[in-house]
């Protein structure tokens, strides 16, 4: 099975001379579709530098970036916009729902700027609010919406079509705990369905959520989780019965 | 964690039998806290002879017996309720310790050391995260138990970050032997 997204000992340099900085040092990374994988890390350790590169809004300075199995060094910039708008699904902290258009004017209008008729992508709008279980709020603006609501729209419009990478930057950053739960579980949904996760925070519980877990730090990859053993031994042991 | 007020509470809403107390305590608990049979009668037979609990048959013995909460054990109930659980920290935290060892220990990396137990914690993390995302959406027991456990672990991972940032400033290779002067002598200046 092809990779959804493959970083190969990708490096990131800002500035020059004395002020020169390493975002990021060979960094190895690779998601599968299916999969959500979280990126830990500090302030300054790199992990959104990671996640601009892997989306392609901005190129490494050194190793290769993969999405679907192609090389975004080898494409044009208007193939790199196109895949990016085909392909990729971004998540920030602060939602970024256009306040005049419904939820799913919302989460249709990435099809729209592909080229897709209105009503074409409105169907498609409809069916990606459909499988995560927000049809209901379909017609609504963003005011009339909570701050969970709007994450979990913007989530909608981050897998629509054939988006089969979600790339998430602090998701549940505005939330309390449990509104912030809630847009884990969508993910984690959106992710069983066959869409690579790539999920960067500082928060453990957030990162928790994942089925893999990246360390990062001073823009190395330090550590990681692979898939941890299962719950059973959390259980205290059962006493006869 | 008391199975005298937990039984008490189960009490408060009606009488009920011995085993059936147990099964809704653990399936309130989210069946976190596994209780067995033995333990849920001898802590009634205490009820009882505290005066909390009374049953229909005083005399009587095994599962059939009933046991209902007595305006006392209500009253006991209420109290325990409201009164905070002692919230001190243990006196010796063996993480703490462990990193404040660490940091004069010749050949140890302190931030490697962090890694090591910050890893760890988030495994565990994960594997309670596990166990509420596969759980019913509406069993609040076993979210509110899973919960308590992830934040705790979570305080446990957020002071680590503090610890590795605070600790990033300190030279590299120095011992802490020499910082740890003038750190008491300012202490002794405040007093």
């Amino acid at each position: 099975m092809t990779a959804m997204l493959e970083l190969r000992q990708v490096s990131k340099v800002y500035g020059s001379g004395p002020t020169r900085v390493h975002a990021l040092w060979e960094v190895d990374l690779t998601v599968d579709g299916g999969e959500l994988v979280a990126v830990m890390g500090p302030s300054g350790s790199g992990k959104s530098t990671l996640l601009t590169i892997a989306g392609s809004l901005e190129e490494p300075s050194a190793g290769e970036v993969l999405v679907d199995g192609s090389a975004l060094a080898g494409m044009t910039r208007n193939q790199r916009a196109r895949l990016r708008r085909r392909l990729i699904g971004y998540v920030f902290q602060d939602f970024n729902l256009l306040a005049g258009l419904t939820a799913v004017e919302n989460v249709a209008l990435p099809l729209e700027l592909d080229g897709l008729g209105q009503h074409a992508a409105r169907a498609v709008g409809l069916a990606a609010l459909d499988e995560l279980g927000l049809a209901d709020q379909a017609g609504r603006f963003p005011d009339e919406l909570s701050g969970g609501e709007r994450q979990r729209i913007a989530i909608a419009r981050a897998v629509v079509g054939d988006r089969r990478l979600l790339l998430a930057d602090e998701p549940t950053g505005a939330l309390d705990s449990v509104n912030g739960e809630a847009v884990m579980r969508l993910l984690r949904a959106a992710c069983k369905r066959g869409v690579a996760g790539v999920v960067v925070t500082h928060d453990a519980q957030l990162a928790s959520w994942a089925d893999r877990v990246i360390f990062l730090r001073d823009g190395r990859a330090v550590d990681q989780i692979a898939r941890p053993p299962g719950p059973e031994s959390l259980l205290a042991p059962r006493p006869n019965r | 964690m008391s199975v005298r007020h937990a039984l008490l509470a189960l009490l408060s809403e009606g009488p009920k039998y011995g085993l059936q107390l147990r099964q809704e305590f653990e399936s309130r608990t989210g069946e976190v806290w596994p209780l067995n049979v033995g333990q849920v009668y001898t802590t009634l037979q205490r009820l009882e002879r505290d005066g909390l609990v009374e049953s229909d048959d005083p005399e009587g013995d095994g599962p059939q017996k009933g046991f209902r909460i007595t305006p006392a054990g209500g009253q006991e109930l209420a109290e325990w309720l409201h009164t905070p659980p002692g919230t001190l920290p243990p006196p010796r935290d063996e993480l703490v310790i462990k990193v404040l060892v660490a940091i004069s220990v010749p050949g140890v990396d302190v931030h490697e050391l962090i890694q090591v137990h910050r890893r760890h914690l988030v495994e565990l993390m994960q594997r309670y995260t596990y166990v509420k995302a596969e759980a019913a959406e509406h069993d609040v027991g076993l979210a509110l138990v899973v919960d308590a456990e992830l934040f705790r672990l979570e305080a446990v991972v957020r002071w680590l970050d503090a610890a590795d940032t605070r600790l990033t400033s300190l030279p590299a290779a120095s011992p802490v032997a020499a910082p740890a002067m003038p750190a008491r002598r300012r202490l002794e200046v405040r007093r």
